[in-house]
């Protein structure tokens, strides 16, 4: 976490010798008219009316847990030009690409993207936008960058349209959702993006966000940003849970999940759990023809921003080496406040060689970079 | 006896078979309520009763003392076992039915229970969605030094630390009895934050969630700095998502504490002072058992259940294997000790 960065030389980090891939990254907009092009004057027309409305009382996809920062990004990482953060290619260039000698940047559009919007229809209108935006204003200008197929992920037809027009689009490397749907993820609602990633060849990530409608805690709505920024990993464990126990990875045992900024250590725990308690429920679940975590272990990846944090440094490698090493994907989470700088965020407890996959060797071989 | 030791075990559950078992303890008004509205069971979906979860095939008897006894108590030596009927009680709408069903609940849990075997302690259940009516069930049964505990469900309507409930909390404090979060929904919000999943073992499983945002919650709304004596008890909770879990929010808690500044010292060390937890289930594979162990990092924590007559284990192997000998003395008896002040002293009726 650096709200405000060291400036100091360029250098790429040592061990990243199979590439560095940030497969965490966060365009942002110059102006909320950006995607006008890509938009018919109907959605025109809602947006600038109505905007965002997701599925909690604040307007224009304002969080109700206001954020630690301005739009939860670093205080350096406004452009001297103008504008906020990560919207300015050349910026993101000098901050980041040119700085750690990023091979490799997967863009993740948060709101506005109408991801999660009430209105489906919409959602799916903003998701060709963005889809088109990432193309024009990014990935064309920057051969380093790729970009996300961003869907309107509560409509699973309407999800796998947008996927099947981009899956021959070398430009998009992965399929976008949130962590928050509104209903859990592994329900058939969802299976045409499953599907249609399946066939297309794109992994699918979900990122932590995005508000299902639901209270945030099983318990009710938190208080606090920093209940929301753990709830996160708590909602991304549900989801592991409800694809595993619905089948998802038995219906489509190719599809690769991504999950980013949502933590990993819990999950050596929730595959634990659900192999347990397995045992005596098994009956209820025939259609799951392998233990629940050899399908965690087999089809599931995770970014490691914002890494937990053990109190002995080797405890990292104890739960690192349960999910598998080569599972593990890094992350910077530019530009937020809680960045993970690319020389200072793996332990030096991790050996060279598995560093150096974490940083470039399991995303070039999970993405085919 | 095992492991030599006269066991206590902190988590047993017995079994209500109907609400005809409660309807001797309430008042004319509730006895008539049930009747004539034919409310004949008001059993818990946290735990269908035919589940192969909610009791052993062997266990499948467990609504008498006679069971118990048979079952646990008489075959494993144990010396004291405390008591949580799991009913339905506190998850009803209406607080007034909700406060008298759960007085009717405890005062089952007496006649039918305490009093028939010295063994015995329990939890005084709350109708945690009036806290009003909570303190009054605490002030109510706290002179029977046989209850020794205070008890909710881990997902509630709004999360435990929430300032609403903290009269409960000094309640607790006032008798001296730890606050025991037991796995369970009350069922005002889906069992996960994304919704309603389709299958038990879902839901089972999403308890692990429900601890950790609960936690989450007597953190950061400032419960355990603002009262340091509270002992929390969370049973039936899974054990290894705890440290993951506290990874993340202390390091969170680095960045944004300025939001909550009365969490004044790392949430790991103030978990490790006032949390404990019962060791069934306990979801890890033996052979990475010591290293969770060395993760928490505090023989103190852990304490022993059965978990009767749920089904986390068969046979004989009460203890999660891969728990080594040496940690033994402390978690078959000795932490409970420590946790609850009324097993320290012989128990009797009125304070």
């Amino acid at each position: 976490m650096n709200v405000i960065q060291p400036i100091r030389g360029r250098s790429k980090p040592p061990a990243a010798t199979l590439g560095l891939v940030d497969v965490d990254i966060h365009p942002r907009m110059k102006k909320p008219t950006d995607l006008n092009r890509w938009l018919s004057q109907r959605w025109q027309d809602h947006l600038s009316t109505y905007g965002i409305r997701a599925r909690h009382g604040f307007v224009g996809g304002q969080p109700p847990f206001p954020k630690a920062q301005p739009l939860a990004c670093r205080r350096d990482a406004w452009p001297p030009t103008g504008g906020t953060p990560a919207s300015d290619l050349d910026f993101l260039r000098f901050q980041l690409l040119d700085q750690y000698g990023v091979d490799v940047g997967v863009l993740n559009p948060l709101q506005p993207s109408g991801q999660g919007d009430n209105n489906n229809e919409f959602s799916a209108a903003m998701a060709y936008a963005v889809n088109e935006w990432q193309l024009e204003e990014w990935t064309r200008k920057e051969p380093r960058l790729r970009a996300s197929v961003v869907v309107p992920y509560d409509d699973g037809p309407a999800s796998a349209r947008e996927i099947t027009l981009r899956a021959n689009d070398p430009n998009f490397c992965q399929v976008l959702m949130m962590s928050r749907t509104a209903e859990p993820a592994g329900k058939s609602r969802y299976w045409p993006i499953y599907e249609a990633a399946e066939a297309a060849g794109l992994p699918v990530a979900f990122h932590a966000f995005g508000y299902s409608g639901w209270a945030m805690t099983n318990g009710g709505w938190p208080s606090f940003y920093t209940e929301e920024v753990s709830e996160h990993a708590i909602s991304a464990q549900n989801q592991v849970v409800s694809m595993v126990v619905e089948g998802v990875f038995e219906r489509f045992p190719k599809l690769k999940v991504v999950m980013i900024e949502c933590g990993f250590a819990w999950a050596p725990n929730v595959a634990w759990r659900l192999d347990q308690h397995w045992k005596q429920l098994r009956g209820e679940v025939p259609h799951l023809k392998l233990k629940p975590s050899e399908y965690i272990k087999r089809n599931i990846w995770f970014s490691t921003q914002p890494m937990e944090d053990p109190e002995r440094p080797e405890h990292i490698l104890d739960i690192m080496g349960w999910i598998g090493w080569d599972k593990i994907l890094f992350a910077s989470d530019y530009p937020h406040w809680d960045f993970d700088d690319p020389l200072l965020a793996l332990s030096g407890a991790i050996s060279t060689e598995k560093r150096r996959d974490i940083y470039g060797g399991n995303a070039v071989k999970l993405y085919g970079f | 006896m095992l492991h030599g030791q006269r066991a206590i075990d902190v988590d047993v559950h017995p079994l209500v078979p109907n609400m005809a078992a409660l309807t001797p303890y309430m008042d004319e008004f509730w006895r008539d309520q049930v009747v004539e509205r034919g409310i004949n069971t008001i059993a818990s979906q946290n735990y269908p009763p035919n589940a192969p979860k909610t009791a052993r095939a062997d266990w499948k008897q467990a609504s008498k003392v006679s069971d118990l006894q048979s079952q646990l108590l008489d075959p494993y030596g144990i010396e004291t076992a405390i008591v949580t009927p799991l009913y339905g009680t506190q998850m009803v709408f209406n607080a007034d039915m909700a406060r008298a069903f759960t007085r009717a609940l405890n005062d089952w849990t007496r006649a039918e229970w305490l009093d028939r075997d010295s063994r015995l302690r329990a939890s005084i259940v709350l109708p945690m969605h009036d806290p009003e009516h909570a303190v009054e069930e605490i002030e109510r049964l706290a002179p029977d030094r046989r209850f020794v505990q205070a008890q909710v469900l881990v997902m509630g309507e709004t999360p435990a630390g929430k300032r609403q409930h903290w009269q409960v909390y000094q309640a607790c404090i006032k008798h001296g009895l730890p606050l025991a979060i037991h796995a369970g929904s009350s069922f005002r919000h889906p069992v996960t934050s994304v919704g309603w999943p389709s299958w038990y073992l879902e839901e089972y499983s999403a308890q692990a969630q429900g601890f950790q945002s609960t936690l989450g919650s007597l953190i950061t709304e400032g419960v355990l700095s603002k009262f340091p004596e509270l002992k929390i008890v969370l049973l039936e909770s899974g054990v290894t998502w705890l440290m993951p879990f506290l990874y993340r929010l202390q390091k969170t808690w680095k960045g944004t504490r300025f939001e909550i500044p009365w969490v004044d010292r790392p949430p790991i060390e103030m978990v490790r002072d006032q949390v404990r937890l019962s060791c069934q289930p306990f979801d890890a594979p033996p052979e990475v058992v010591p290293r969770v162990l060395e993760m928490l990092g505090s023989d103190d924590m852990l304490m022993w259940a059965s978990d009767w007559p749920h089904w986390q284990y068969d046979g004989e192997a009460a203890i999660p294997p891969g728990l080594p000998a040496s940690l033994m003395p402390k978690l078959l008896r000795e932490n409970a000790l420590a946790t609850y002040g009324r097993l320290r002293a012989p128990a009797c009726v009125k304070e």
